[in-house]
C-alpha cells in the first residue's frame, strides 16, 4: 500500500516541479473552446441549440483530461530509458501496486488540469445549472481521468519505442475524441456516428459531465457509471497484465 | 548447500536466435565477493538481470537466497540490492527523496529508514548534496548514491554492474573499502562486473570469466595465473578471451539522452 502511495505521490511531486506544462498542456483546450464556442456558436444556435458553449465546455473539459491522461504514459517511457522503471521492477513491492500507483497519480494530475480548465470555462462563459452537483461531476472526470491513464500507462509498458509511442497516442486519442459527442450532440448525429459512440468508453464520461452540470443527458447516468467502472476494471487488468509480464 | 546463497544451474537465456547466456552454471557462498568478468556484450548484464528477477531464463534452475526467481519473486527481490549499469535515479527528485521513495518501496520502517539514510548519505559524503536534485550531480555522485540507495534495505547481496565505470581513483577506492567492511561486518554477499582487473583481483574472493554467453573458467585470482600460466589476471583474462575487440550492440540510450538535452527535457 505504501508503494501506491509513494508512486502517487511521485506523479505529483514531478507534476508540481514542473508548473510550466500546465499552461502548456491548457493552450489547446482554451483554442478549442474559444475557435468552435464563438466560431460554431451562432450556427449552433440558428440552428435551435441554444449555447454552443454550455454544450461545448463539458466536451472540452474531457478533451483536456483525456490528453493529459493518455500522455502520462509518456513517463513511463521517459522511466524506462532512464532507468527509473528497473528501479521500481526490481522492488519487492508488487507490479499491481507500482502500476496503480502511477494510475492514480497521473490521473490526479489530469484530473487537476480538468478542475483547472473547468474554472476557465467558466470566465469564457459556461453556466452550469447546478453548482451542488459539482462533485458528482468531479466523480466522473475522476474516472475519466483514471480510464485513460491506466490505458497509456499500460500502453508504454508495453511499447518500448519513444518515438512509436506519440504517434500510437494521437492514434487513438483522436478517434476517442472526435467520436465521443464532445464536440457534438449525439442524439442529432448519423446514425454511424451514433453507433461508433457507443463504443468509445469516452462518450459516456463526456454524457455525464454534461447531464450533471447543464442537464442534457444521452445515454443516463446510470449507462454512464456502468460503463466506465466496467472500462476502468478492464484497463487496469490490463495494465497490470503488461506490468507482471514486462522484463527490462 | 545452505551456504550457498546464488545457485545457477544450467541457464540458457536466447533471444529471439542470439544466445546471450549459454548453459552457465556456478555458485556463490554467502559472505563471498565474487566477480563476474568478461568483454563486452559477454553475457554478464544479462545474467544479473535474470539473477534479479528482471528477466526469465529461457531455461535451467536459478536460486536467490533460497529462493525461485520465477515464483518466488517477492522474496528473491527482498533479498537483494542492486546498482544498474546505467544511471537509474530520478532527475526530477532530490537525493533524500529518491532514498526514501526506495525506502518506501523495499517497507523499510520511517524511522529506521531515517536513521539509515542519513548514516549512508554521510558515509557516501552527500549529505551536504541531499536536498540537491539528482539532475545537478555529476556521474560520480549518481553513482555513490545508487550504491547508498541499494544499502538503504539492508539487502543480503549487493549486485554491483560496473559500479565504478567513470570513477575518479579516490571514489572508486573508498567506495570499495567501503563495500569491503559491509561484506566483512555484515556477511554481505556482494556479486560485481567490473573492466578494471586489479579490482577483481584485489577485492574477489573468486572470479568467473565469461565469454559469448559460456562460463570460461571459475576459482580464485592465483588459481587463474596458475591454470593459464600468466603473470597477472589481466594477462590471464586475454589469454582465455583472446584479443579481439567487442562491439557491443549500440545503446540508444546515448542518442536519447542528447536527444533529451536537446529538448530541454530533463
Amino acid at each position: 500500500m505504501k508503494a501506491i502511495y509513494v508512486m502517487w505521490l511521485r506523479q505529483l511531486i514531478r507534476f508540481w516541479r514542473t508548473k510550466s506544462r500546465i499552461i502548456a498542456s491548457l493552450a489547446q483546450p482554451i483554442l478549442f473552446l474559444v475557435a468552435l464556442g464563438f466560431g460554431l456558436g451562432p450556427i449552433y444556435a440558428k440552428s435551435g441549440g441554444g449555447s454552443y458553449i454550455q454544450f461545448l465546455a463539458p466536451g472540452i473539459i474531457g478533451m483536456s483530461i483525456l490528453f493529459t491522461a493518455m500522455f502520462a504514459g509518456m513517463e513511463v517511457i521517459w522511466d524506462r530509458q532512464f532507468g527509473f522503471l528497473k528501479e521500481t521492477l526490481v522492488s519487492p513491492s508488487s507490479r499491481f501496486s507500482i502500476f496503480l500507483g502511477r494510475t492514480l497519480g497521473g490521473a490526479t494530475v489530469a484530473l487537476i488540469q480538468g478542475i483547472v480548465l473547468f474554472i476557465i470555462t467558466l470566465i469564457i462563459g459556461f453556466r452550469p445549472t447546478s453548482i451542488a452537483l459539482l462533485p458528482l461531476a468531479l466523480v466522473f472526470m475522476f474516472l475519466l481521468a483514471f480510464i485513460f491513464t491506466a490505458l497509456g500507462t499500460a500502453l508504454a509498458i508495453k511499447v518500448e519505442d519513444m518515438q512509436a509511442f506519440p504517434l500510437i497516442m494521437n492514434f487513438i486519442i483522436m478517434p476517442v475524441f472526435f467520436l465521443s459527442g464532445a464536440l457534438y450532440p449525439l442524439a442529432t448525429a448519423s446514425g454511424v456516428i451514433k453507433t461508433i459512440a457507443l463504443f468509445d468508453p469516452l462518450s459516456y464520461q463526456i454524457d455525464a459531465i454534461r447531464s450533471i452540470l447543464t442537464g442534457a443527458a444521452h445515454f443516463g447516468l446510470m449507462v454512464d457509471f456502468t460503463v466506465s467502472l466496467v472500462c476502468a476494471a478492464i484497463v487496469t487488468m490490463l495494465g497490470i497484465y503488461f506490468f507482471n509480464r514486462v522484463e527490462v | 548447500m545452505s551456504n550457498q546463497i546464488i545457485i545457477v544451474n544450467n541457464v540458457v537465456k536466447k533471444f529471439k536466435k542470439f544466445t546471450a547466456v549459454d548453459k552457465v552454471s556456478f555458485t556463490v557462498d554467502k559472505g563471498e565477493m565474487f566477480a563476474f568478468l568478461g568483454p563486452n556484450g559477454a553475457g554478464k548484464t544479462t545474467t544479473i538481470r535474470m539473477l534479479t528477477t528482471l528477466l526469465h531464463p529461457t531455461s535451467g534452475r536459478l536460486v536467490i537466497n533460497g529462493f525461485n526467481p520465477l515464483k518466488e519473486q517477492q522474496e528473491v527481490r527482498s533479498s537483494f540490492g542492486i546498482v544498474f549499469q546505467d544511471f537509474s535515479l530520478d532527475n526530477e527528485l532530490t537525493a533524500l527523496e529518491n532514498l526514501r521513495f526506495h525506502a518506501a518501496l523495499y517497507s523499510v520502517p520511517k524511522k529506521l529508514a531515517e536513521e539509515r539514510i542519513e548514516y549512508l548519505l554521510k558515509l557516501v559524503d552527500l549529505w551536504d548534496r541531499r536536498n540537491d536534485f539528482i539532475k545537478t550531480y555529476s556521474g560520480g555522485m549518481k553513482r555513490r548514491l545508487e550504491i547508498a540507495r541499494g544499502l538503504v534495505h539492508h539487502p543480503k547481496i549487493l549486485f554491483l554492474d560496473e559500479p565504478t565505470l567513470g570513477l575518479d581513483p579516490q571514489t572508486r577506492n573508498n567506495m570499495w573499502d567501503y563495500i569491503k567492511k559491509l561484506n566483512k561486518d555484515e556477511g554481505m554477499t556482494v556479486f560485481f562486473t567490473t573492466h578494471y582487473m586489479h579490482e577483481a583481483e584485489k577485492y574477489a574472493d573468486r572470479i568467473a570469466i565469461i565469454d559469448h554467453g559460456k562460463l570460461l573458467t571459475i576459482g580464485t585470482a592465483d588459481q587463474l595465473r596458475k591454470k593459464t600460466k600468466t603473470e597477472s589476471l589481466e594477462d590471464a583474462f586475454l589469454k582465455l578471451t583472446g584479443h579481439g575487440i567487442r562491439d557491443e550492440s549500440g545503446k540508444s540510450i546515448d542518442a536519447l539522452r542528447t536527444a533529451a538535452k536537446s529538448w530541454g527535457n530533463r
